[in-house]
């Protein structure tokens, strides 16, 4: 609950429902950035490397939680399945009354697993639904490099997507009680590059 | 201060622009249809339209809706002959009714876009307005009864 809705309410012992998300806040972990290393391309065994890395990041809650397996968004760092039944919808905004930003604002709003916010608030179309959750680092790097399952994004199209998007970029800005990725923005943009630029090999 | 358009009529208020619009409408511009349920957007009693669209009224902060329409549940109809006001009536779907506002705002939504909706329809527009009676089937069934009557009402 805001301050300003518990001092409004303070009073209320009719709760008509109660947050039932994790309580440990997680402390925003600030980390060195590193620049993409200068010279020769990077080798396939360099590449894989740093998909791994960029793997740890897609398939942490913040990332993978957009990107589910069903039709239903996923929540909180155990990644639940989006409490009341939220729907995906044809253009990734929900449906009906139950649409993103019925409860979404632009921004996050203060308080432990309070509803985060941004303006683009969405999840993929259900055309590209770009499934991290449960794919082996094998398959989300196949994944990634198949045109058909990205909408036709290219590799650079998809860095620039991890690197300037401000949907995915509230990721590393995730508000109180949500843990960020493991890896910082530009540590995870630089792995990317590493990855793209050594041939986008795959783990085997 | 910021305006808005409240149930059609202009209003101005000088509440501070983060404050949620649910206090706005109760407290500053007396409307009490419009409830206070769990204040995190998590059960749907604070619901309200802007710019006909469902948002969480104790969530949305007054900066959002300015120089926009905002309807609540005063503003649905202007003498209970909204199809679902009427069908609520007809089948008495309320309990303690503390909810009901926002439930009827949501599905207002629904039978906007989809005047037919079917069950699965319904559960989907509908799973984010908790009752703590349990009326589910009885609002399940108003919202078929509305779009009955719905119809009923459109000139052949």
């Amino acid at each position: 609950m805001t301050a300003v809705n518990a001092s409004r309410y303070r009073h209320s012992s009719a709760l008509l429902c109660s947050a039932s998300a994790l309580s440990l806040l997680m402390v925003c972990q600030i980390t060195v950035i590193h620049a993409a290393p200068q010279g020769p391309k990077p080798d396939a065994n360099a590449s894989r490397e740093a998909f791994l890395q960029v793997y740890k990041v897609f398939t942490s809650p913040r990332c993978q939680n957009c990107h589910p397996p069903g039709d239903s968004p996923l929540q909180g760092d155990d990644s639940h399945v989006h409490l009341q039944n939220v729907r995906r919808g044809k253009d990734g905004h929900g449906v009906y009354s139950m649409r993103c930003n019925t409860c979404h604002q632009t921004t996050n709003l203060p308080g432990d697993h309070m509803p985060p916010g941004n303006p683009k608030w969405l999840l993929p179309t259900p055309e590209h639904k770009m499934v991290f959750v449960g794919r082996s680092p094998a398959e989300l790097c196949r994944q990634l490099k198949d045109p058909k399952q990205t909408g036709g994004r290219s590799l650079q199209q998809l860095l620039e997507h991890v690197s300037s998007d401000d949907l995915v970029g509230w990721a590393w800005d995730p508000g109180d009680g949500r843990t960020p990725p493991p890896l910082s923005r530009a540590e995870t943009v630089a792995q990317m590059k590493i990855w793209v630029e050594g041939s986008a090999a795959c783990p085997q | 201060m910021t305006s808005f358009f409240l149930n059609g009529k202009p209003v101005t208020v000088d509440d501070d622009p983060s404050t949620p619009l649910l206090w706005v409408i109760r407290d500053s511009l007396g409307l009490t249809g419009t409830k206070f349920g769990c204040g995190m957007a998590l059960c749907g009693a604070c619901t309200v339209h802007l710019e006909g669209a469902a948002i969480r009224s104790c969530v949305a902060p007054l900066s959002r809706v300015s120089g926009k329409h905002v309807t609540t549940i005063e503003g649905l109809s202007p003498d209970l002959s909204h199809p679902l006001q009427r069908a609520w009536i007809e089948i008495d779907v309320p309990q303690c009714g503390y909810c009901q506002s926002g439930q009827i705002m949501s599905a207002a939504v629904l039978l906007k876009e989809n005047p037919k909706p079917t069950d699965k329809d319904i559960d989907e527009a509908m799973s984010g307005n908790i009752c703590r009676c349990g009326t589910y089937s009885r609002i399940r069934r108003a919202i078929h009864r509305a779009s009955q009557l719905a119809t009923e009402r459109r000139p052949s």
